[in-house]
């Protein structure tokens, strides 16, 4: 046990406290403060004083009160139970909190962060005798039916594993000792990190491998590799929460750990109610089993909120360590920097840019610096890819922390508001985002389809055609453009609404494979080829629009399931023979009676969600 | 405790805050009562203590106090109020005293009016429609029970009329529960809250109302507690009464100015348009105080409604108030110059917590596709009238043309209502498809064919 010092408030301002008597303390180390014992943190050290910001409302508290110190800096525990948990900023248990006083969260309450009653079966891999190393798997336990938990040597111990022993423990239970010139490490099933030192590993590898989401608009054209970073930055309203929880959802990680950083209390809740109603199409199992949340809502005290982001990638980097792939989604960066913000001002920091300190830039990169592919301690691939949300003031993205995140990110998923006005989600904007990503990952779509980037450009092009078209279009309208404009235009609609618009609701739609995700966009430019070439031979626009084949288009992403793409090929069959019976009604005169009065509109084809 | 000692040494009065020299043992956000030579007493809270010093705010403001002959006693805990069933039926000022010339509130259950926050475990996902009898809400942006959706108005628009017309006919379908109201004014004029004083008592809603009023002659400093002692009260009615409590808060923008003018008189760096950098998460400790518990059988829907400067959405305040709440009510001055009440706007009014509320055993099964559809439809009329200014509406499509119809239609039909109308949610719906049937069927691409084959009728479009 560290030494113990003592010391006494001298000055109380909002969640910041001088104290002083604590000779020894070190920067980031914990403080303990007042009667209720609220923990705090070192931020600052004076000549004269000590600054502490505490992560508990502190109303009441005053000059002399006590504060006590151990030492240690603030510290999470990792090992079994952390899945399917739900913590607040500081790692403390928001289950066993509401069982110990009820709705509200009362100050200086203090529990243990993993269950210290639980049994996990331990199974060692290695026998006692053997050398070992830091960040070795010496044995392993079933967290969830999910998640089997690697027992690792923590980093910095090395030497002769003296015993070892298996069957059922808690985590109290002392299960193997390390024996090296250093002494005796007597090894439990958890262990406690500092959330602000990032866990070490032995390389940094170049992300190669897609994070697949199942998200159209993301997967197909803004993918983000595994061990990336992306942002999403939307104004209020345009869907930042609800990609995020699509994300949280459907993406392929292994681990997933979701912050929920100053924001609503009722869709923290919201995912509390779904995650373990949710089944995951790949295991058949609730998504709660791969999930740890991280939970300080925007009315839970504001210094926690601060430190939740390095809680929940500690987290992260835990179960990076026992070689899996963990995707961190942390909603919303931009309340992490106003806490920033707000204890800057507090102590008194010169701000910069809009009141935000100096060290705001560097305090991102170092979050997102967390992310990664890399090869563990124990020489296994682990990853894991940070997607924050942001949220700038009156949706304009050069605000401070939209333009410093950006900076940091390889990936930008930009939220637009007309798209979500139109109600068409994810509204990530085709025309703002963009992503680095796309040399790393090309060869693993290559190696589902070589046409991948293909494809994906003439996509892009398309969309880009249209962007301009429509500046033309809101002066003229679009009867005035030529025909092969307004079938670029057609075509740009179609991709809007039968690929890029998805339906986090609907059963099939919400989760769309690679697979059909390359298929569903063929199908599109197959008709963009063909109609094209229609359009030369006289066919109209009109008349391609009014084809029931095409009309079908929109319906393909909720009627075929990724289990049975044949459907596609069907598809495509039957819209090759439609189009050929266009043509083969040219030149010798058409009549026009499969036209109705909208057909010619491309908008009339938006969503097909219903 | 100290409240035996009285300090009588002040270093400074600036702003609302005073400067108390000398004291000790003095506790963060504790009560402070001032005593001025004439025996005056005010009220005031502790910003921030060190070992000599204590930075107050004096919630009826610092008009009239001098560096001499004042007395500081501190109260040893923070601001509590007494809360019971009584209160219903009364008015009280900002500070939550009666000004209605009945005795004050007996209670042995006092409540800390900053109260706690609320573990995001317990809460409930709040699920149940709430009718407003308003079609604009009821049908396309609907409250539910346990929401947050404040009304983003301007100046001089009806946001006083809406927000009353929902405090009288607010209901649950599913049950015969009455709701609760709780009114809270920050720095509003005498007639604003008599207004609601009326309306509440012509409708026989005033008996189970409180009222807590911050006038605008009041000090500004009073608005900070004032939403704090409503919500305080609301928390014990809803949470240990078992009550449906709706609190209106209005006008939020005059709080926010309050919490900008205290901390500028604190010296603090400003963020945006002079505003703290803490106003999200002061705001998010008033709002968040809305929901439902679990294991608890009452509510808080809360329509806080705050005016935009220059009908501005971007302004610091109903941007941070948009990321906090769950949706908002956006009023238009486009279609309040038209004539139309509610002038509600289609296109940014928005409530998250409608995909959850509605639809099947809940309202009714259309409800969503109707939405959509008409949210969609609706936001076409808007692009057509943009080309209809430019190309003139002769040049027009035969379908744009009549989407304009629709939109006409829509406009004085589905949004327009009076303010004594209270509609139910089929009528709102039936209302929907007969604009929605004006359209082409094959317009109506957010609605599936079975609720068209049952809905839609082309004959009873308002052609």
């Amino acid at each position: 046990m560290d030494e113990m010092i003592k010391g006494r408030v001298i000055a109380v301002n909002g969640p910041i406290v001088k104290a002083v008597g604590l000779d020894g303390i070190r920067m980031y180390d914990i403080a303990e403060v007042g009667p209720d014992r609220l923990i705090g943190e070192v931020i600052r050290l004076l000549d004269d004083a000590t600054v502490i910001q505490v992560y508990e409302d502190n109303t009441g508290l005053r000059p002399g009160d006590e504060v006590v110190s151990y030492c240690r800096p603030l510290s999470v525990l990792l090992g079994p139970g952390l899945i399917a948990n739900i913590y607040d900023g500081i790692q403390r248990p928001l289950v066993g909190i509401s069982e110990a006083c009820g709705s509200y969260i009362k100050k200086g309450i203090k529990l243990p962060p993993l269950d210290e009653k639980r049994l996990w079966e331990f199974h060692p891999l290695v026998e006692a005798g053997a050398r070992v190393h830091p960040g070795e798997i010496i044995g392993e336990l079933q967290e969830s039916p999910l998640v089997v938990h690697k027992v690792l040597i923590p980093p910095g111990i090395s030497g002769t594993l003296t015993s070892i022993i298996d069957g059922a423990h808690t985590i109290m239970d002392e299960i193997y000792t390390v024996e090296s010139d250093a002494g005796i490490h007597h090894g439990r099933l958890a262990e406690y990190w500092p959330v602000r030192k990032p866990r070490p590993n032995r390389l940094r590898k170049k992300p190669h491998i897609p994070l697949i989401t199942g998200q159209r608009v993301i997967d197909f054209f803004f993918p983000i590799a595994r061990g990336g970073t992306a942002a999403i930055p939307g104004g209020f309203g345009t869907g930042k929460t609800m990609t995020q929880h699509a994300l949280a959802k459907w993406c392929n990680a292994d681990i997933i750990v979701y912050i929920g950083c100053g924001e609503r209390g009722n869709e923290m809740t919201d995912v509390l109610t779904d995650f373990p109603k949710l089944i995951d199409e790949r295991n058949g199992r609730p998504l709660i089993e791969r999930t740890v949340m991280i939970a300080n809502t925007s009315n839970m005290p504001v210094p926690a909120r601060e430190v939740s982001i390095y809680t929940g990638v500690t987290i992260a980097e835990y179960y990076r360590d026992m070689g899996y792939s963990v995707a961190v989604m942390a909603d919303s960066t931009s309340r992490w920097a106003e806490a920033l913000r707000e204890l800057a001002s507090r102590l008194g920091d010169m701000p910069a840019e809009e009141g935000f300190p100096p060290y705001l830039a560097t305090r991102l990169a170092e979050f997102y610096e967390r992310a990664g592919f890399v090869e563990t301690l124990s020489g296994q691939d682990g990853d894991i890819t940070i997607i924050g949300a942001v949220s700038p003031p009156g949706g304009d993205f050069s605000e401070p922390v939209t333009q410093h995140t950006s900076r940091f990110v390889r990936c930008f998923w930009a939220l637009d508001k007309g798209l979500a006005d139109a109600r068409h989600y994810p509204s990530i904007s085709w025309i703002d985002s963009y992503t680095e990503y796309l040399p790393d990952i090309e060869n693993w779509w290559k190696n589902l389809d070589s046409q991948w980037l293909a494809v994906r450009n003439e996509a892009m092009s398309i969309l880009l055609e249209d962007n301009r078209l429509q500046q033309v279009v809101k002066l003229v309208g679009s009867d005035a453009l030529p025909p092969v404009q307004q079938f670029v235009l057609f075509v740009a609609e179609m991709i809007k609404n039968a690929f890029l618009q998805q339906n986090a609701f609907d059963p099939i739609d919400k989760f769309c494979s690679p697979e059909k995700q390359i298929k569903l966009l063929k199908v599109i430019l197959e008709l963009h080829h063909r109609g094209v070439d229609l359009l030369k031979a006289g066919v109209t626009v009109r008349e391609i629009a009014a084809l029931d084949v095409v009309s079908q288009m929109v319906r393909l992403k909720s009627e075929v399931p990724n289990q049975d793409l044949d459907q596609m090929g069907a598809y495509s069959n039957r819209l090759a023979h439609g189009l050929d019976s266009l043509m083969s009604g040219y030149p010798e005169g058409h009549a026009d009676a499969r036209c109705d009065a909208g057909a010619l509109d491309p908008t009339k084809l938006a969503g097909g969600t219903a | 405790m100290n409240t035996e000692i009285e300090y009588t040494r002040l270093s400074g009065i600036s702003g609302p805050l005073i400067f108390v020299e000398g004291v000790r043992g003095v506790g963060l956000g504790e009560i402070v009562e001032i005593r001025d030579a004439s025996g005056a007493v005010r009220m005031g809270q502790t910003l921030e203590v060190d070992e000599q010093r204590a930075v107050v705010q004096v919630f009826e403001g610092t008009s009239g106090l001098a560096m001499q002959g004042l007395r500081v006693a501190f109260v040893g805990k923070a601001l509590e109020i007494p809360v019971d069933r009584d209160m219903l039926g009364r008015v009280f000022d900002g500070l939550g005293r009666p000004i209605d010339g009945s005795p004050q509130v007996i209670s042995d259950r006092m409540m800390n009016v900053n109260g706690l926050p609320v573990n995001p475990w317990s809460r409930e996902y709040p699920r149940d429609f709430i009718q407003t009898g308003i079609s604009a809400i009821d049908g396309m942006n609907t409250l539910i029970r346990g929401q947050k959706l404040p009304i983003f108005s301007g100046s001089g628009m009806p946001h006083n009329l809406i927000a009353a017309q929902i405090a009288r006919q607010a209901r649950i379908l599913t049950a015969e529960e009455e709701f609760i109201v709780i009114f809270a004014a920050m720095g509003v004029k005498f007639d604003v809250a008599q207004f609601f004083i009326d309306s509440l008592q012509e409708s026989g809603v005033l008996t189970h109302s409180a009222l807590f009023l911050s006038l605008a002659d009041a000090p500004s400093i009073e608005r900070l507690v004032t939403p704090r002692v409503a919500l305080t009260l609301a928390e014990y009615l809803a949470f240990e009464e078992g009550m449906h409590v709706l609190v209106i808060l209005t006008d939020m923008t005059n709080y926010c100015e309050a919490l900008r003018e205290l901390s500028s008189s604190r010296g603090e760096i400003p963020s945006r348009k002079g505003y703290p950098g803490y106003l999200y998460s002061d705001l998010a400790a008033i709002y968040e105080r809305a929901g439902r518990l679990k294991g608890h059988k009452g509510s808080i829907t809360q329509m806080p409604i705050l005016t935009m400067p220059s009908d501005d959405i971007s302004h610091p305040v109903p941007d941070l108030t948009g990321y906090i709440t769950e949706g908002q009510i956006v009023l238009d001055r486009e279609l309040f110059n038209k004539g139309i009440y509610p002038p509600i706007a289609g296109l940014p009014s928005l409530s998250r917590l409608m995909k959850d509320g509605i639809g099947v055993g809940r309202t009714r099964n259309d409800h969503a596709q109707v939405a959509a559809q008409l949210f969609a439809s609706y936001a076409k009329v808007k692009r057509i009238r943009a080309l209809a200014a430019i190309v003139g509406e002769e040049e027009l499509s035969d379908v744009d043309k009549i989407y304009l119809k629709f939109g006409a239609a829509f406009e004085e039909q589905f949004l327009s209502q009076d303010n004594e109308e209270n509609r139910s949610i089929e009528q709102t719906l039936d209302i929907g498809w007969r604009m929605l049937s004006i359209l082409p069927r094959d317009e109506l691409y957010r609605i599936t064919k079975e609720e068209i084959q049952r809905y839609y009728m082309p004959e009873r479009g308002v052609k």
